[in-house]
């Protein structure tokens, strides 16, 4: 039997059975979080593509300088992100998690955003709207993460977290599309500099209207209590949040996901430097996003699967491994088409074998009741070490040259990757075959950390 | 907690959902779409626009000023000239559509959008005497500046980019310039050598727009970093840009060559409306602020070296206005429903 994990709904699994054999790995709710990130990014996405646009002709505005904002929007981000995954491992009355409605707040908030740009039209203010928005992707980030993981068989979460990028990432990708086809079918994008808006209140109304869609589906389809969830009666208190970090297993994830985020150079100037060093022709730039995003898309779920069954620690090393091989090959002398597709292409398998890969890692180090909370201090450290770098990247930048900057960020990411690679060397293997004996849950209890090599307590997938 | 619903009764939900929102979006695109037919019908008391031949050598008469035409009708977008001594006057359409426009010695630059399957993409198209197509090139975002040397032998442009970032705030120009004799394109005037007070500069955010021509050589141009904004010399043989002066925006260089009208960030102004006119003497880098009090988003031209023409937002999108460039007199309205002005004679 499942300790922590044993599931309402199904019987265990035979640990006989090798996981990734079956395709019907993948709950309906992950699939339905699916949807809802799918249908929320089309909408997002559909804002995003025709903000600049819509700036400069529609409200004959300058949107250089816009992005000043991002320092500040990053940090708030970041403890939105942790208060989130704090909320969401409360208990409500019926000593049920609250996952659901503050993921619910966060989508809700993010909805409630599009009609506003409807009304707002000066910079400060639609600032002031995205920033709101984001505000609502950080609360839901940690909530949904962990009913993914909740939902899902331990053996398998490397690709229900795979399927649900996967959907995300479509979503993202089908927003532009979306947003020129509205603007197509409104009679625009009116070239008017000023004056002339309708074919962008188009947009943000067909945007609005996707969104509350989506937080429909989320209400509708996705269950308030998941199957993995514990009916425990304690309800985590803050300073519980800090005792998170006893926990070997995810002390050591999330020193190696900040040791490896302050060394991932951000996107945007991963793209300048391709643009540079690759000689890209000019009107070919914008597409370099939807190249990673596309790349992403594909892998996800069969670099998911595959974190399954080699672990996943193994393949979030691996995917900086491939990040370390793209930079390689942007300070190789290589150029032309080909070497950008090569670049896309391990740009995206990064993403693919670190961005769910790494969720579907910290929910084996986290016991279930703290499974918000847990997810959140990873993804938030991480986010907060790339934020970190692109800062001393850009100071870099100004005081040796893009190239430089790159050559020393490659050195720096590689010596990373073997310092992680040490760091989780003995950890227990987080496959459903062969994984070490657990020892009990001791949230919250000020005892000491287990020896070096103890394996993760609680919901490790133990067959006892 | 309220009781679970049944399967049927959630799809059932969803689909209402779907139904009302869909109906919701589409008349949002269908309102938009009659809007939008709208600006196609004349408007009773717009400018007066008729079809003709428009030319980019100076008529017999005397000068002539060609603009993108903004009253809305057939016309709307579409390249219009009038005499310059009654700019208010009837409008000659030549037929071909600009956002943005500049011509001089009978070379125009023409900035225009072309619907592609998927999403919209840009060209700059050099232009001869008689508005026929000569070159294009690929631009990879929104149009914003253009200008062609005094001699017509260079030609330069300025286009927004933005990434598909997640609620991207992410934006850079890319400014280019073309000699139309051997079109010999500088795809990208970031790659120019920047130095900054004396000394060699590299960073991440170097940005380059609103090019304005000295000679077939040298140029001026605002290159932005680290949050501020300056003026730079370009040199195109050497291929460098040297900081002079800062917070100054969409440079244009008068006749003489004496003085820079600009744009000027003026601390204390609302973000909304962050720039005033000014003329910047490079004798002595004096400044001096212009008599339009108004937020000013253009590139100005000079109609000669003792006035500025510039746009400002009007009913139609944008008006023509003029203010005398030493500081005195007043801003007065030319023209009505037009935007990207030029002399081509």
């Amino acid at each position: 039997m499942y300790v922590a994990e044993s599931r309402s709904s199904k019987a265990p699994v035979d640990p006989a059975l090798r996981p990734g054999r079956r395709a019907a790995a993948v709950p309906g709710t992950v699939l339905a979080l699916g949807t809802v990130s799918l249908v929320t990014d089309i909408s997002s996405e559909m804002v995003s593509a025709v903000l600049p646009l819509y700036l400069l002709t529609g409200l004959g505005l300058s949107p250089l300088g816009f992005g000043l904002l991002d320092g500040i929007q990053n940090g708030f981000s970041a403890l939105v992100r942790l208060a989130g995954g704090h909320l969401a491992d409360r208990r409500g009355a019926d000593g049920a998690s609250r996952h659901k409605a503050v993921a619910v707040a966060g989508y809700g908030l993010s909805a409630l955003c599009k009609p506003l740009l409807l009304l707002v039209h000066t910079v400060p203010l639609i600032g002031a709207v995205i920033a709101v928005d984001r505000t609502g992707k950080g609360l839901r980030t940690a909530p949904r993460d962990a009913m993914i993981s909740l939902a899902t068989e331990p053996a398998h979460r490397g690709r229900a977290f795979g399927v649900h990028r996967a959907m995300d990432t479509a979503g993202a990708l089908i927003g532009p599309l979306a947003a020129f086809l509205v603007l197509r079918l409104a009679g625009g994008p009116l070239l008017a500099d000023g004056g002339q808006r309708h074919g962008y209140d188009a947009v943000f109304t067909v945007s609005a209207c996707v969104a509350v869609l989506g937080v429909l589906v989320l209400l509708l389809f996705v269950p308030n209590r998941q199957p993995g969830e514990t009916a425990t009666a304690t309800a985590p208190r803050l300073r519980d949040g800090l005792a998170l970090l006893r926990l070997p297993g995810l002390r050591r994830l999330t020193f190696c996901a900040v040791l490896l985020g302050l060394t991932t150079v951000s996107d945007s100037f991963l793209y300048l430097l391709v643009q540079r060093r690759l000689g890209l022709a000019t009107d070919l730039f914008p597409l370099l996003p939807l190249g990673t995003a596309a790349g992403f898309l594909l892998l996800a779920v069969p670099l998911g699967a595959l974190a399954d069954r080699l672990g996943r620690r193994r393949l979030f090393l691996a995917g900086h491994g491939a990040l370390l091989l793209a930079y390689g090959l942007l300070l190789s002398p290589l150029g032309g088409l080909p070497a950008v597709v090569c670049v896309l292409v391990l740009h995206g398998a990064f993403y693919a074998s670190t961005d769910g890969v790494l969720a579907a890692a910290a929910a084996d180090a986290v016991p279930a009741e703290q499974r918000g909370a847990g997810l959140a201090l990873v993804g938030t450290g991480q986010a907060l070490a790339r934020f970190g770098c692109s800062l001393a990247f850009g100071a870099l930048w100004s005081a040796v040259g893009g190239t430089a900057a790159l050559g020393w960020s490659a050195a720096a990411l590689a010596g990373c990757v073997l310092a992680a690679a040490f760091v989780l060397r003995d950890a227990p293997r987080d496959t459903a075959s062969g994984t070490p004996i657990a020892g009990t849950p001791t949230v919250g209890t000020p005892t000491a950390p287990g020896a070096s090599g103890t394996a993760p307590p609680s919901d490790s997938e133990v067959p006892s | 907690m309220t009781p679970p619903l049944q399967g049927r009764t959630r799809v059932l939900i969803l689909l209402v959902a779907v139904v009302l929102l869909g109906a919701v979006g589409t008349g949002a695109v269908l309102h938009a779409a009659d809007n939008s037919t709208r600006t196609k019908q004349a408007q009773p008391g717009a400018p007066v626009v008729t079809p003709g031949p428009v030319s980019l050598r100076p008529p017999a008469g005397g000068r002539q000023l060609v603009f993108r035409n903004m009253a809305w009708g057939p016309h709307l977008d579409e390249l219009v000239s009038v005499p310059a001594d009654q700019p208010d006057g009837p409008r000659t359409s030549s037929g071909v559509q600009c956002l943005r426009f500049y011509a001089a010695a009978g070379t125009g630059i023409c900035l225009r959008a072309e619907r592609g399957a998927l999403q919209d993409t840009y060209r700059a198209v050099v232009l001869d005497d008689h508005l026929r197509e000569l070159k294009s090139f690929p631009a990879a975002g929104i149009p914003t500046r253009s200008r062609v040397s005094p001699s017509g032998h260079l030609a330069a442009w300025t286009v927004f980019v933005s990434g598909d970032s997640y609620a991207g705030t992410d934006f850079s120009t890319r400014s280019s310039i073309v000699d139309v004799r051997d079109w010999n394109l500088r795809e990208n005037l970031e790659t120019f050598a920047v130095i900054k007070d004396g000394k060699p500069y590299q960073a991440s955010d170097v940005n380059v727009w609103g090019v304005t021509f000295a000679d077939d050589n040298t140029f001026y141009a605002t290159v932005a970093t680290g949050g501020r904004t300056h003026l730079v010399r370009g040199d195109l043989a050497a291929r460098t840009l040297t900081t002079l002066h800062e917070n100054v925006e969409c440079p244009s260089l008068s006749p003489d060559g004496t003085r820079i009208a600009y744009k000027k960030r003026v601390p204390g102004l609302s973000e909304d409306s962050p720039w005033r006119l000014y003329v910047l003497d490079l004798a002595t880098m004096t400044e001096t602020a212009t008599a339009e009090q108004r937020n000013v988003d253009d590139q100005a031209v000079w109609v000669d070296d003792a006035t500025l023409l510039y746009a400002l937002p009007g009913d139609f999108g944008a008006d023509l206005w003029t203010v005398p460039a030493d500081g005195g007199g007043l801003a007065e309205r030319v023209l009505e429903a037009a935007v990207a002005p030029a002399y081509p004679g």
